[in-house]
């Protein structure tokens, strides 16, 4: 195999060399550390490293998992981190200088999808009279948060508390669960960065609460929190532990919403732009043999995944949702193809409307103190967001021939933004270049008042 | 007035056999004992990531553990073939290009964090030993000096390492800065943390020892009107070495606990990482995985004990006293 590589490597470079710009140049920094947090959706960064992705482009890449999001974060600050698996709130926030200020950028997206909602057995049984049922017996899908109204409305009147779990303030989690309940009519609380209140929790029905993704089954099997909002593999573990149910895939709040992200600091790109652009190349390929071939390679990634360094979870439990399939109730499994999609429906491009959606959510619910206009939102898109850096690495794979310029979108004619993008569990449009207009739509949030 | 005892006989071969069923066979039936109690009780704990390992389960994940180093060498010998290979295709290719020879990059093993938490663990107990035995010294030589730090040290004795962890891992950040440091900075972190903590029993022990010195050497010392270093040398840590020792041996057994919960709480490599990233993992193998670390962790602890107690035993001139 190798043999066979050499001569067509030395053909390739030749032919690289010959395009000039296209060529990218010896990296800079070839000893990296990346963060990661335990959860399948990690998976281009363990799949570069185990297929020698990162290697191929001549990277020594270390990976490492992480305690919590905000530990990842001041990682990649303070540069013990090279990088990260991130979410795509985390660049956002910290360029805008919500929680810690700093200049993170991010070229790659990781994937679309793969989040889900887990309430307590107790809460489900609370909620199942409420939910509607097929001809079999099963509920139909989307089950809305008005089916959970009750349930809470319920345990007010009893004095108590009704408290759910994300992983971190600006997660896509935090979006997506605030999302789904005020979709319901359940309201999920405001933030007031600028009275100093980042509880999150003024005026909230429901009490959101941070916990890392893999302590969520745990906490919930404590009674601390009453369900949780987390990646895979902690909603399937719930349903294998016997302790929770999820309710919705994100995939069902809005179908294929951009997840995480592989987030750098501006520094680091500007320092190590050949580096910048080989780690983008490398996940790319990783990205791309994920989705190969529908999905043909996703048994061995479990494998990959399912070990200790890695995520560590059982790989049954892995499985259940990286192989197109979700456990709703014990035995309630369902067909969800693009529960975890890498590469499809170009995954990966950093696009801006993704950040701008983002940005729209955190103005939403406070975290952006003060209404801003519609260009404060693609300014700020635009110096987190880097297609730049991402095409300079598609090319050099399509020239390279790993890549076809079919899996990528059109650059030339590219604007970064996706268009009115339809499907939401609340039906609400949303086109990011009015990001003021769709705030505006919103029955429960901020649209230009100071709390 | 005599009194005649009836002697039982005992013979030789009789006494030896004696001793050995006290030496290894009763422990061995604790032992045992304690296994069968284990293998019973586990049965019957249900958690939600399985049934509690038992001895035989945990018995096969060591087993595990052990094919799982055994897998990460080879695979670190083929990286190192990969390198080779492509920085010798790099080299024809291109006569000028960077070659660089790196290490490395795959994950420590079981085995692997337990030789980083040894290390870990020498190297604050050191740190701790450097500082401690001089300060216990002049605490005992100087009732005036003791009287000055005593509520220092009482105060911070009881302080766990937890709460000094945070503070540690800033000012390590502020202060140790280096493009090419030495040791990293997580292991620096535990080092001073288990240092922080096994400061104390050094010192208060030395303290005691070297105050309580017979007076009659003191007063040949005096008599014989050594320099007050010579004093030192040849008068007061002669007499204080056992004493010194009992506190160097609590030291160590206080760093191995303290270095264990640190590197939990702070994610440094180490055997304490090993046991959070398994409890994270919650795989069905985790309990037993997080099982066999906690034996490593009672072995290794004993095997410091039995090692200072060793010294103990050869540096203390008293071989009559009974050490435990």
């Amino acid at each position: 195999m190798r043999q066979i590589a050499g001569p067509w490597a030395v053909a390739l470079t030749l032919l690289v060399l010959s395009h000039g710009a296209l060529a990218v140049g010896y990296p800079e920094k070839d000893e990296l550390t990346f963060g990661f947090i335990k959860l399948t959706d990690m998976a281009p960064l363990a799949i570069a490293y185990e297929k020698h992705y990162f290697e191929d482009e001549g990277l020594y890449v270390t990976l490492e998992a992480q305690a919590n999001w905000k530990v990842l974060l001041d990682g990649v600050i303070d540069g013990q981190l090279d990088g990260a698996h991130m979410l795509a709130g985390q660049p956002l926030a910290a360029t805008i200088g919500f929680g810690t200020r700093a200049d993170i950028v991010t070229p790659f997206s990781m994937d679309l999808n793969g989040n889900g909602i887990t309430v307590g057995n107790d809460v489900w049984q609370a909620m199942a009279g409420h939910v509607e049922r097929r001809e079999d017996g099963r509920p139909v899908h989307p089950i809305s948060a008005s089916a959970l109204k009750p349930v809470v409305e319920a345990r007010r009147q009893r004095g108590e508390q009704f408290r759910m779990g994300m992983v971190f303030p600006v997660s896509t989690h935090n979006y997506e669960l605030r999302y789904w309940l005020a979709a319901g009519g359940l309201h999920p609380g405001y933030y007031a960065p600028h009275k100093s209140d980042t509880s999150g929790q003024i005026d909230a029905d429901v009490l959101l609460s941070v916990t890392p993704p893999p302590q969520m089954p745990a906490t919930l099997e404590a009674g601390t929190i009453h369900g949780y909002c987390v990646g895979e593999p902690w909603n399937q573990q719930a349903v294998f532990k016997g302790i929770g149910v999820p309710v919705i895939t994100d995939y069902e709040i809005w179908p294929n919403n951009p997840e995480k992200v592989f987030g750098m600091t501006r520094a680091f790109t500007e320092q190590y732009p050949n580096t910048t652009v080989r780690i983008v190349k490398a996940l790319l390929r990783a990205a791309k043999w994920l989705d190969e071939n529908d999905n043909a390679n996703r048994e061995e990634a479990v494998e990959i995944l399912s070990r200790p360094a890695y995520v560590g979870a059982d790989e049954e439990v892995i499985a259940n949702s990286m192989t197109g399939t979700f456990e709703y109730e014990r035995g309630d499994r369902r067909a969800v193809p693009d529960f975890n999609v890498f590469f499809r429906y170009f995954a990966t491009y950093p696009y801006y409307s993704d950040a701008v959606w983002y940005l729209t959510q955190m103005r939403r619910w406070g975290q952006i103190a003060e209404p801003k206009p519609d260009g404060w939102y693609l300014d700020v898109a635009r110096r987190v967001y880097r297609p730049d850096i991402y095409r300079q690495a598609a090319e050099a794979l399509i020239a390279e021939g790993f890549m076809v310029p079919e899996d990528f979108p059109d650059f030339d004619a590219e604007t970064g933004f996706k268009g009115t993008q339809t499907g939401f569990i609340d039906d609400v449009d949303y086109d990011g270049r009015e990001p003021n207009a769709y705030l505006e739509r919103f029955e429960i949030g901020l649209t230009d008042e100071v709390l | 007035m005599q009194v005649a005892l009836p002697r039982i006989p005992i013979t030789a071969a009789g006494r030896r056999l004696t001793l050995l069923a006290r030496r290894s066979l009763i422990p061995l039936l604790g032992v045992a004992a304690f296994l069968i109690f284990w293998a019973g009780a586990a049965r019957s704990v249900e958690t939600s990531l399985g049934t509690f390992p038992g001895p035989a389960e945990v018995w096969s994940q060591a087993g595990n553990l052990w094919q799982e180093h055994l897998r990460e060498r080879s695979r670190e010998t083929a990286f190192y073939e990969r390198q080779q290979a492509r920085n010798d295709s790099l080299a024809a290719r291109d006569p000028d290009a960077p070659i660089r020879w790196r290490d490395y990059t795959g994950k420590p093993t079981f085995f692997d964090q337990i030789a980083t938490s040894l290390s870990t663990v020498a190297v604050g107990f050191l740190l701790a030993a450097a500082v401690a035995v001089p300060l216990g010294i002049v605490c005992g030589l100087s009732e005036g000096f003791y009287a000055a730090v005593n509520p220092v040290i009482q105060v911070f004795k009881p302080v766990s390492p937890l709460a000094w962890l945070p503070l540690v891992t800033m000012v390590v950040s502020a202060v140790y800065v280096s493009d090419d440091p030495l040791f990293e900075k997580s292991f620096v972190n535990s080092a001073i943390t288990v240092a922080l903590c096994c400061l104390w029993p050094t010192v208060i022990n030395t303290t005691v020892g070297v105050a309580g010195i017979d007076r009659d050497l003191v007063n040949v010392s005096r008599v014989l009107k050594l320099a007050p270093l010579t004093h030192v040398r040849k008068v007061v840590l002669p007499a204080a070495v056992p004493m010194i020792f009992t506190g160097l041996r609590l030291s160590l057994a206080t760093g191995w606990m303290v270095l264990i919960a640190a590197e939990m709480l702070a994610q440094n490599p180490g055997l304490g990482k090993f046991i959070w990233d398994e409890f994270q993992n919650g795989s069905s193998d985790s309990l037993g995985r997080i099982m066999v670390a906690v034996i490593a962790i009672g072995l290794v602890g004993f095997a410091l004990d039995r090692l200072m107690l060793a010294l103990q035993r050869r540096v203390s001139w008293d071989k009559q006293a009974i050490l435990r």
